[in-house]
């Protein structure tokens, strides 16, 4: 009981939602059962619900972060073999932070100190999947069932798509210079408590920064979908019965760069209108897990082929859990 | 004193040479700032998380961009 109102009130905000519905229907006169009372109530609940929850979930994770450095990920991972090394490299993916470009030198060091590449990829791929804050901001928006369904999804799709590309010996794809690097051994200085802090307080705002853009336009599709576009045109691409909604919901993903964050209201509305939700998930994977930007970076480290099967795992994976939830959801929802 | 900056040219590598130009200038210290984008240069160093501050040849910091005052502290270590 106590946590269905905790999670209403502190992930779901629904006296944020009441306070803006108060403020569309007195303030601006407009219902919002009618659109663009619903649109604008949509949007400025979404805006104000997605940057609190960004600002405070960042913080937090960002404080646990701070204590898995890269350095020390490689260190841990170094020691174990076969696939718990692909399960520990996919649990470290969510919890290491580290900037896309460096995400070249990273996959050097891990490759220089002797981690398989099947390891670095179970990282790489379940990196950009599982966002600890995207998870909590999926349990805001849909439900904690969801949200950990999706966790689990991820990292399995992490952990053998990591295995597939061991098992297949993969590893004469990669750019010879990757291996055998000289990486510096220096333990990375332990931080205070308040040098912690501080890194949080920088990764709320550098992230702020960066995706604020991506938030307020994928709120804004998503406020049109939920109430300017047709359902039954929404239904026609992307309706539950359709074959092709899942593929169609990856494929227009996959080539994207967009923040998870952005991504999310327009999932909301999606579900909200009647898409299943392995499509709407679909659609926020792909986003994520790949994009062009990070494909063209893995370019200068591995060769054409690898990158090909790297992204031809991670796509079909991506489908699989799409099919599986749109069959599945309701059990979840 | 020859300070590099490794980083592939991302934001935070902008950042951090930014960060430097101005901690130099509050040190009243004069170097050379080279900004080291070739990924087989940034590896010789062996540093995992760009961008990293190279200073004389030796890496004083990887993995986070530093502020000027932190860049301070660190250059009247190095004299």
């Amino acid at each position: 009981m106590v946590f269905e109102w905790l999670n209403n009130q502190l992930l779901r905000m629904e006296w944020l939602s009441n306070l803006v519905k108060l403020l569309i229907e007195n303030v601006f006169g407009l219902s919002i059962q009618d659109r663009w009372g619903g649109g604008l109530h949509f949007f400025i609940y979404d805006v104000i619900k997605i940057f609190i929850l960004l600002a405070v979930l960042i913080f937090f994770i960002s404080y646990v972060q701070s204590f898995f450095p890269p350095e020390r990920t490689k260190k841990i991972l170094g020691r174990f073999n076969g696939i718990s090394g692909n399960i520990l490299g996919a649990l470290l993916g969510t919890v290491t932070p580290f900037c896309s470009c460096s995400s070249i030198p990273l996959f050097i060091g891990f490759t220089s100190a002797g981690l398989p590449i099947g390891v670095t990829f179970s990282f790489l791929i379940s990196s950009p999947l599982v966002d600890l804050a995207s998870v909590l901001l999926l349990a805001s928006i849909f439900n904690w069932r969801i949200a950990i369904a999706y966790v689990i999804v991820g990292l399995i799709l992490a952990v053998i798509g990591g295995t597939v590309i061991s098992k297949a010996k993969l590893e004469k794809y990669v750019e010879p210079f990757v291996f055998g690097n000289k990486m510096l051994e220096i333990e990375p200085e332990q931080l205070t408590t308040c040098e912690r802090l501080d890194f949080a307080k920088d990764q709320v705002r550098d992230i702020v920064r960066r995706v604020w853009v991506y938030i307020l336009i994928g709120v804004g599709i998503g406020a049109a979908i939920h109430n300017f576009i047709p359902e039954n045109m929404i239904s026609l691409l992307l309706g539950q019965d359709k074959w092709y909604s899942v593929l169609l919901a990856t494929l227009v993903g996959v080539p994207m760069y967009a923040d998870i964050f952005g991504t999310l209201p327009i999932a909301e509305a999606l579900v909200a209108k009647g898409v299943g939700l392995g499509t709407a998930l679909s659609f926020m994977m792909a986003v994520t897990a790949l994009s062009l930007p990070s494909l063209i970076m893995l370019k200068k480290v591995v060769k054409i082929k690898l990158l090909i099967i790297f992204a031809g795992i991670v796509t079909i994976g991506i489908l699989i859990i799409g099919y599986t939830f749109n069959v599945l959801g309701y059990l979840l929802v | 004193m020859i300070i590099k900056i490794l980083g592939s040219g991302c934001k935070n590598c902008v950042t951090l040479a930014e960060n430097t130009k101005v901690a130099l200038e509050e040190a009243g210290v004069a170097a050379e700032v080279i900004k080291v984008t070739d990924i087989q240069d940034i590896m010789a160093y062996g540093v995992m998380s760009t961008p990293a501050l190279v200073i004389d040849e030796k890496v004083v910091s990887f993995g986070k961009v530093l502020k000027p005052k932190e860049i301070v502290k660190i250059l009247e270590t190095a004299k």
